[in-house]
């Protein structure tokens, strides 16, 4: 039986997925063939969404893009009825192939409501393995031997975590997941949660029982429902199946798991005010040590790993340390999932083997640029992370080559610039960001981040002075020393690498008022210029607050008090009139 | 404050309903907040001094935590949100012409309601629609790849819809 399947993520739903469902389903009821329809998580080509997969009797897939409800038609038309693909409308499979899906071989192969999906393509087999053959040391030493670091970002090995957790003695413990994924433009662990939430329970699972935890958490977004719908129903999925519950598998091992929604704070993603939020209280961080392996939750010995670091677990029991190890770099094993996003004509999710470099990810994989202009920089690891510029593209992706550039690998996020991105906005804009979210308990995090986004704000407006850049330098490792989590540590990143590699641009911005890229609005303006201006009065019609003026066949004229620069009489005039300077 | 209804019982049964889930933790008070903002639409004054009394967890303390979160809105909003999206691939693909476009239309600023009460907009850090950049939500109905034009036109189609 032929089988049609529409990518359901949240992409998938935001690019109008459900109406190409319902088209399908509607096709295939009046066609009254042979055919299923389903549904499946991120296929990780977002930027194609909505999206139809088509797999045959023998299993051989065609992934169709840009589907709207006449294409879908069509589709179903020429290659279902009549057994005839669209060939023009197919996606390149090379967008897949390059990668090495570890963490994400069932995202986008499977429906993520169906628990027998996923044990079709051995979910819980891992779990099997260690509940049934190995004790939990030995599970901790499979995790160590593998050499997995933690995927959130700090890149803490994970075998020791564990261990660490499991040499305190306490009749409670806990393990908690932590998916409060709070840096913007990263999607990684919304994806998996959403397209394979099986991976990550079974992760829970496996670490519970490694570390003696009878109970977990997993702290999810608020601003994720569809993620948080999807692992209630695998929850309650593995519960009946004898995954979750009281003597799981026969093994006499208990272990039961609660969602928690967080409720919008970026600092809860640092474990100690996860923890805190958890409590009721507000998220704000705690002096370590102790150490949450110590006394985390309620004061009880606790474990927290990230969404990917678990969808990792399930694969590194069931096939083992040294067939992880396979992949990646001597330093960092295994795989790394990146949300490719920005200016890149193909982002998605994309998941490399540890050791590729940026140009690979963002040309090879990415297609390079959507807008066609010259690469800029590739910032990487969100507000804690860097901007790389396009000279050092070839470094290779693991914790060590990322953090000598200055940036991080972070959780995930990858954000592609093109010439047209101004980095000096792009530091105020993080600054911004990290300034809005500092809980307010370091005094160097709360009122340094704010006196260097004014510094910052006024370099943006033309107001900068000579010293600004100074005085950023010597915030920055004020507040990186001074600050208790990892927020504030981090914090200075993105302003201290775009220093780094960028400093003429803030150099432009004090001394000559000049923002080069156009970005920053009160450096730039929009003209008219006499000589290309036909009258045409497109911009003027167009212009949405009528700063435009002049009459037909005769030279416009832009008010500069009323103008807001929103650049739309540029990018509606035909004969190259508008400029901006 | 909803001074109109707080007296009437109407008012109050969602509040107890939803009370009656309370197991006397505090870990179960962000849960009861976002539960009561669900009902409420926004956490009135009222119902947190309601709160603070039945659980015997201080005002001070709830209040604390609804302004920590911004989720919790202590002040009631439009019948539709617009959240316009301003994560990293957004701003870097525009996301302040977005804005501008939409409180140019609806004549507020980011946070505000319009005066007939239909629309407030918010700013979200990252809905996580990422490849769509730059997008906003109204309501549940996410939209992508705008331009400010689009953005327009959007709101102007969903008033129309409304109307």
């Amino acid at each position: 039986m032929k089988q049609l399947i529409v990518g359901l993520g949240s992409c998938g739903i935001a690019a109008g997925g459900l109406k190409i469902k319902k088209t399908l389903q509607d096709l295939v009821l009046t066609s009254n063939l042979d055919v299923s329809v389903s549904e499946t998580g991120c296929m990780g080509m977002c930027y194609c969404e909505p999206m139809i997969e088509i797999r045959d009797e023998s299993g051989q897939r065609s992934i169709y893009g840009f589907v709207d409800e006449k294409k879908a038609t069509e589709i179903f038309e020429s290659h279902i009825i009549h057994g005839a693909p669209l060939t023009a409308s197919l996606i390149d499979p090379d967008y897949l192939s390059k990668q090495q899906r570890l963490v994400l071989w069932r995202c986008g192969a499977i429906d993520p409501e169906s628990i027998a999906d996923a044990l079709n393509m051995d979910a819980y087999v891992g779990l099997k393995k260690a509940l049934n053959s190995l004790s939990p040391t030995e599970v901790i030493e499979q995790v160590l031997a593998a050499g997995i670091k933690g995927r959130g970002g700090a890149g803490f090995p994970t075998g020791l975590k564990w261990k660490f957790a499991a040499g305190y003695d306490a009749e409670e413990k806990y393990m908690i997941c932590n998916a409060d994924e709070g840096d913007p433009g990263a999607f990684m662990d919304r994806s998996i949660l959403e397209g394979d939430p099986h991976s990550v329970i079974e992760g829970m699972i496996i670490g519970g029982y490694a570390i003696g935890a009878r109970k977990g958490y997993v702290y999810a977004r608020a601003e994720y429902p569809i993620a948080i719908r999807r692992l209630k129903i695998a929850i309650a999925q593995a519960k009946e199946h004898g995954f979750l519950g009281k003597n799981i598998l026969n093994s006499g091992f208990d272990f039961e798991l609660t969602i928690k929604e967080g409720a919008g704070a970026f600092v809860c993603g640092e474990e100690t005010a996860l923890i805190e939020s958890i409590e009721g209280n507000r998220g704000m961080p705690r002096i370590r040590p102790p150490f949450p392996a110590e006394r985390g939750l309620f004061q009880k010995p606790s474990n927290i790993n990230n969404v990917e670091t678990l969808a990792n677990i399930g694969w590194i029991i069931q096939k083992g340390a040294a067939a992880f190890a396979d992949f990646g770099t001597e330093e960092s094993n295994g795989t790394k999932v990146f949300a490719l996003a920005g200016k890149v004509k193909k982002g998605g999710l994309v998941e490399i083997p540890i050791g590729m470099t940026i140009r690979e990810v963002v040309e090879t994989i990415g297609g390079g640029t959507s807008s066609g202009k010259a690469l800029k920089a590739v910032q990487m690891g969100g507000p804690s992370g860097g901007c790389i510029p396009v000279e050092l593209m070839d470094t290779t992706i693991d914790y060590k080559s990322l953090a000598e550039t200055g940036a991080i690998m972070g959780s995930g996020g990858m954000i592609v610039m093109d010439e047209d991105n101004c980095m000096v906005d792009i530091a105020r804009y993080f600054l911004q960001f990290t300034q809005s979210e500092s809980c307010g308990k370091c005094t160097f995090c709360k009122i340094g981040t704010k006196r260097m986004l004014e510094i910052l704000e006024r370099i943006t407006e033309g107001k900068g002075v000579a010293g600004d850049i100074e005085k950023l330098e010597f915030l920055s490792h004020q507040i990186k020393a001074n600050s208790l989590c990892g927020l504030g540590q981090t914090a200075p990143n993105p302003v201290l690498t775009t220093l780094q590699y960028f400093r003429h641009e803030y150099n432009d911005h004090i001394q000559k008022k000049k923002c080069t890229t156009h970005q920053c609005k009160t450096l730039i303006r929009y003209n008219i210029i006499a000589e290309n201006c036909i009258g045409c009065t497109v911009c003027a019609k167009k212009c949405p607050v009528h700063a435009i003026s002049g009459k037909v066949k005769e030279i416009h004229h832009i008010n500069q008090e009323t103008c807001t620069k929103c650049g739309i009489c540029k990018s509606v005039c035909k004969f190259d009139a508008v400029i901006v300077e | 404050m909803c001074n109109n209804c707080a007296e009437t019982s109407q008012y109050w049964d969602s509040f107890e309903a939803i009370l009656a889930n309370w197991n006397g933790e505090d870990s179960q008070l962000i849960p009861i907040l976002q539960q009561l903002q669900e009902s409420y639409g926004y956490l009135p004054e009222d119902v947190i001094e309601r709160l603070a009394k039945r659980t015997g967890i201080f005002a001070s303390k709830i209040i604390g935590v609804a302004t920590f979160y911004s989720q919790f809105r202590l002040e009631p909003v439009g019948k539709h949100i617009i959240k316009v999206c301003f994560g990293t691939a957004c701003h870097v693909n525009g996301a302040e012409n977005i804005a501008d476009a939409l409180c140019h239309e609806l004549g507020i600023k980011i946070g505000g309601t319009t005066e007939d009460k239909a629309f407030t907009i918010e700013s979200v850090a990252c809905i996580g629609c990422c490849s769509l950049a730059p997008v906003i939500m109204i309501d549940d109905e996410t939209h992508g790849r705008l331009t400010p034009e689009t953005a327009r036109t959007a709101i102007r189609a969903f008033r129309a819809k409304e109307a």
